[in-house]
């Protein structure tokens, strides 16, 4: 009995074998003869498609469908309703710490006092004296507000009620060439609209990038709909498009939500479509990244938001550059959420002004994952979308470590999740523990999908093995692409501040 | 509220005596979790910490430590051949299973915690969550009858030398409830091993020896009288004749598996009701524990299919070589002996001493199974394999994830 069970077994693997072997020889025949195997199914086994799982939608011709498996989707309370809230801000600030990679004081072409218009040149890095900081809106410098060892933090332009423009002559994108083109967005100010990976700082204008990466959504928790912000703008997007495509070798890549598929995504020119379904970070242009072509070892790209996207192409069609910008606010603690139209860079407290409720909340510029915290005084970032409002958490709770058997957001199964799985968390800033070491595996990998190992990364990082951290992928990371790491980290480690350290210390070897 | 105003009333100065604050910050960490707010980075946190991991392992622990507790008493009747039933002499049994057993976790607890609480006060920090899983571990792995002061020092070797001395918990190679056994059965083997360990309550198993019973049984004797239930009496509990404590799988590797359906049947086997160490002959509840675990994905479940799947395969190989009795034993029997299921849900599911890379725990589960069936079958002098396989492994576990990691580089670098 046992030993025709092993017979049988022993058949169907020299089976298996054969069939491996054989199908292997037919590739290696049709490499030969020139067939590219990895458009053509060759072999006998049948290609098995796990991008089946989830249908392509039928108008999704041309461009790749991805479907990622790994993530989290943190359901928080508080999202934006879709209404206009009627909140303004006066004042707006250009904030030189946004930017990673320039100067602490950059060199000011602006002083207190002086009327600037809505684009005009603010400052400038020493070391790169083409890249110009934009002002965002038009309007008297009120203020050069300076932080720790004198360092600039915020330009602050009290805003003209109608803003008047600093106009531009955009040269013609079919005729002119890549340096003109540089040029032209360095001295109109749109040049820090665009980020490099690897490290996430300003794009160099001397390099290359090997290709542009654009991701038209957001899964952050309570991000906004970025159909909502780019709305009435698809023109100004399209030229953007365009422009950037004449800035790289390769192409411009849209990150498209495969549920977003029949939108006027699927059909802007100049841009190779890709679609993705999945859990947070299925949004995060990082992991788009990884999987429409990765970054390798000495490849630069450039990545840029929706709406920095559509302010570029308004430098073509409308003749300046647009810093209009939508923001929501989102989260319990704002009486009404919703999208405030505004500019770049505006007031926190003016946004948030009568619609907080309770007293012991943080706002965050950003998402609860990747943002800052502010104070009313503070000034959104220019790259922002979002303003999030979440309640402290400085509590202690009785055995709160045994008994809270209520949801609260975690991916584990060590919650009643499973019970209410459309509830929304109303979640705190509690640590919800200690930082402890490293000690549970597996649970940075399922979250993040991407072929990555993040715990002996940031292991690598905090052992300061610079080869071993470039080769376990560090290059292809960014803050947001680890935070949802950092979120489900038993240890509560701090992965975004490993990570930047990390990336400094690979920035400082180039 | 009462009650964290006193706790806040009462906090020890960390400076003048880091003792006594390392005491309170442990007790004040149990009772109540920290105020502590996000700064910098994600602003909001998993529920999940390593506190609420740990005391899930315990929880699923807890029907092996029942079944385990009640065991001890039925073996220990069992072999004075009365109470032959599962269910009779139910109190007996049940206060007799105490009376081993929690001795054995409070030296366990006092002693484990007391060393971690020294070198937590010594280095400035706060007690950290590793012993409650091993404290709970190490009595589950013991036989009924340690003497506590043995116990009390297999703790001490595995705390400090296995885990304090490399940095604490997250830090350790080997699985330290592991090293507690293993400390015992390289120092004192008689002691865990053979066959007259592993039923309680005697001082030898030869025929008539009669039962010893300490004070405790006195007490509750008193408390039986009054209820009018059978008594703990040593005159009357006497060891029959012809009753040897060996355990399954001794009795495989004389005579295979005729000579243990002799003696005990399949289902005696798998419900547990047969002498082992405490907590590992209750399969079903150790299955149950176990899916616990997978469920919440609190251990992991590749460790545990691998490792079966590894046990499985070098048992086949073992049933077609057939040289020895228990070679002989059908591969799906092998399962019903020993601690198999227990060591490959709890003890090599340990996170920290198991590879990392979801790759590596399949190649670390499965040599755990196959290493630790050899073991098990070629040396009779180790009655059980799999402690020294998992510890094996542990050793390599470093070694599997690092392989893993260079192919993943290697792949990084071939893309560029």
């Amino acid at each position: 009995m046992l030993s025709t069970i092993l017979i049988i077994i022993g058949l169907i693997l020299l089976l298996a074998v054969i069939m491996n072997v054989s199908d292997s020889l037919l590739q290696i025949e049709a490499k030969k003869s020139g067939i590219d195997i990895d458009k053509e199914d060759i072999g006998i086994i049948p290609k098995l498609s796990f991008d089946g799982m989830v249908s392509k939608p039928a108008i999704a011709k041309g461009g790749s469908h991805h479907n990622l498996k790994q993530g989290f989707e943190i359901k928080l309370a508080g999202e934006a309703s879709h209404d206009f809230l009627p909140a303004t801000s006066s004042t707006f600030a250009m904030r030189p710490m946004d930017y990673r990679g320039i100067a602490p004081i950059p060199k000011l072409f602006v002083e207190v006092g002086q009327e600037v218009k809505a684009g005009q040149p603010l400052f400038f890095n020493k070391s790169t004296p083409d890249i110009v900081y934009a002002a965002p809106v038009s309007g008297e410098v009120v203020e050069v507000r300076r932080g720790a060892k004198r360092a600039i933090s915020d330009v602050v332009i009290l805003a003209d009620k109608k803003l008047t423009h600093h106009t531009v002559t955009a040269p013609d994108i079919n005729k002119a060439s890549r340096e003109e083109l540089v040029a032209f967005l360095m001295k109109s100010g749109a040049w820090p609209m665009i980020n490099k990976r690897p490290f996430d700082v300003i794009a160099s204008p001397d390099e290359m990038p090997r290709d542009i990466f654009i991701s038209t959504f957001d899964t952050a928790p309570l991000a906004p709909d970025s159909m909502i912000l780019i709305k009435g703008k698809e023109k100004d997007f399209q030229a953007g498009v365009n422009a950037l495509a004449q800035l790289t070798e390769g192409s411009v890549h849209l990150g498209i939500n495969n549920s977003a598929a029949g939108s006027w995504l699927s059909s802007v020119n100049n841009a190779e479509k890709h679609y993705f379904s999945g859990k947070h970070p299925a949004g995060n242009v990082g992991i788009q990244i990884h999987h429409i072509n990765p970054i390798k070892s000495n490849d630069s790209v450039w990545t840029l938001g929706i709406q920095e996207v559509a302010s570029i192409g308004a430098l073509f069609t409308k003749g300046y550059l647009d810093t209009s910008r939508k923001v929501a606010l989102v989260g319990d603690e704002f009486e009404t959420t919703g999208y405030v139209d505004t500019y770049m860079g505006a007031n926190i407290g003016e946004l948030v002004k009568n619609n907080m409720t309770g007293d012991n909340t943080r706002i965050i510029a950003g998402d609860v994952l990747t943002g800052r915290t502010v104070a009313t005084e503070d000034f959104l970032s220019a790259k922002t979308d979002q303003i999030t409002t979440i309640k402290e958490g400085d509590y202690n709770e009785f055995l709160g470590w045994l008994v809270p058997i209520a949801p609260r957001p975690s991916t584990s199964g060590t919650f009643p999740n499973f019970l209410y799985p459309n509830h929304k968390f109303i979640a705190d800033t509690n640590t919800h523990g200690e930082k402890r070491a490293f000690v549970a595996s597996g649970d940075y990998e399922s979250v993040l999908p991407m072929d990555i190992y993040p715990q002996h990364l940031m292991k690598a990082i905090l052992a300061n093995d610079y080869e071993r951290m470039e080769g376990l992928g560090i290059n292809e990371l960014s803050e947001e692409d680890i935070a949802i790491c950092e979120f489900a980290c038993v240890s509560k480690q701090p992965l975004q501040k490993i990570l930047r350290q990390g990336l400094d210390m690979m920035r400082e070897q180039l | 509220m009462g009650l964290l105003d006193i706790f806040k009333k009462i906090e020890p100065d960390k400076k003048k005596s880091p003792i006594l604050h390392t005491l309170y910050d442990a007790a004040f960490t149990f009772a109540y979790s920290p105020d502590s707010v996000t700064d910098g980075g994600v602003h909001i946190r998993d529920g999940l910490d390593l506190k609420r991991m740990m005391i899930h392992v315990v929880l699923a622990l807890q029907l092996c430590f029942l079944f385990g507790t009640y065991n001890i008493g039925h073996q220990h009747f069992v072999a004075s051949g009365e109470f032959l039933g599962f269910l009779e002499g139910f109190h007996l049994k049940l206060i007799h299973g105490l009376i081993q057993l929690v001795p054995i976790v409070l030296v366990t607890m006092i002693v484990g915690l007391g060393i971690e609480i020294i070198f937590a006060a010594r280095k400035g920090h706060a007690v950290e969550e590793g012993f409650i899983v091993s404290g709970m571990l190490i009595p589950l792995i013991m036989p009924p009858d340690i003497p506590l002061w043995m116990l009390a020092v297999s703790i001490a070797f595995a705390v400090i030398v296995g885990k304090e001395a490399f940095g604490g918990t997250g830090m350790n190679i080997w699985n330290v409830a592991l090293l507690s056994r293993v400390f015992i059965f390289f120092a004192y083997p008689t002691t865990i091993s053979g066959d007259q360990v592993w039923v309680s309550g005697y001082e030898s198993l030869a025929a008539g020896t009669q039962a010893s019973y300490g004070w405790a049984h006195g007490l509750f004797n008193s408390l039986f009288e009054l209820m009018g239930v059978d008594l703990f009496d040593s005159a009357r509990t006497a060891v029959v004749d012809g009753y040897s404590g060996a355990t399954p799988l001794a009795l495989a590797y004389s005579g295979g598996w005729e000579a243990v359906t002799e003696k005990f049947s399949l289902a005696q086997m798998w419900w547990g009701t047969i002498p082992g160490s405490i907590g590992e002959t209750s399969k079903p509840f150790i299955i149950i524990g176990a899916l616990m675990l997978i469920v919440t994905k609190v251990a992991s479940w590749r460790i545990m299919l691998s490792a079966t799947i590894g046990a499985a395969v070098m048992a086949l190989i073992l049933n077609a070589w057939g040289a020895t009795p228990i070679m002989d034993v059908p591969w799906y029997y092998q399962f019903y002996m020993g601690s198999f299921f227990f060591a490959a849900a709890f003890m090599a599911t340990d996170p920290v001493t198991a590879s990392t890379t979801n790759t590596g725990k399949w190649i670390y589960g499965f040599l755990i199974g196959f290493i630790g069936m050899i073991i098990r079958v070629m040396n009779p002098a180790y009655p059980e394999g799999w402690m020294l396989a998992i510890l094996f492994l542990n050793t390599f576990s470093a070694l599997i994830d690092h392989y893993v990691l260079e192919a993943n580089m290697k792949k990084r670098l071939q893309r560029a």
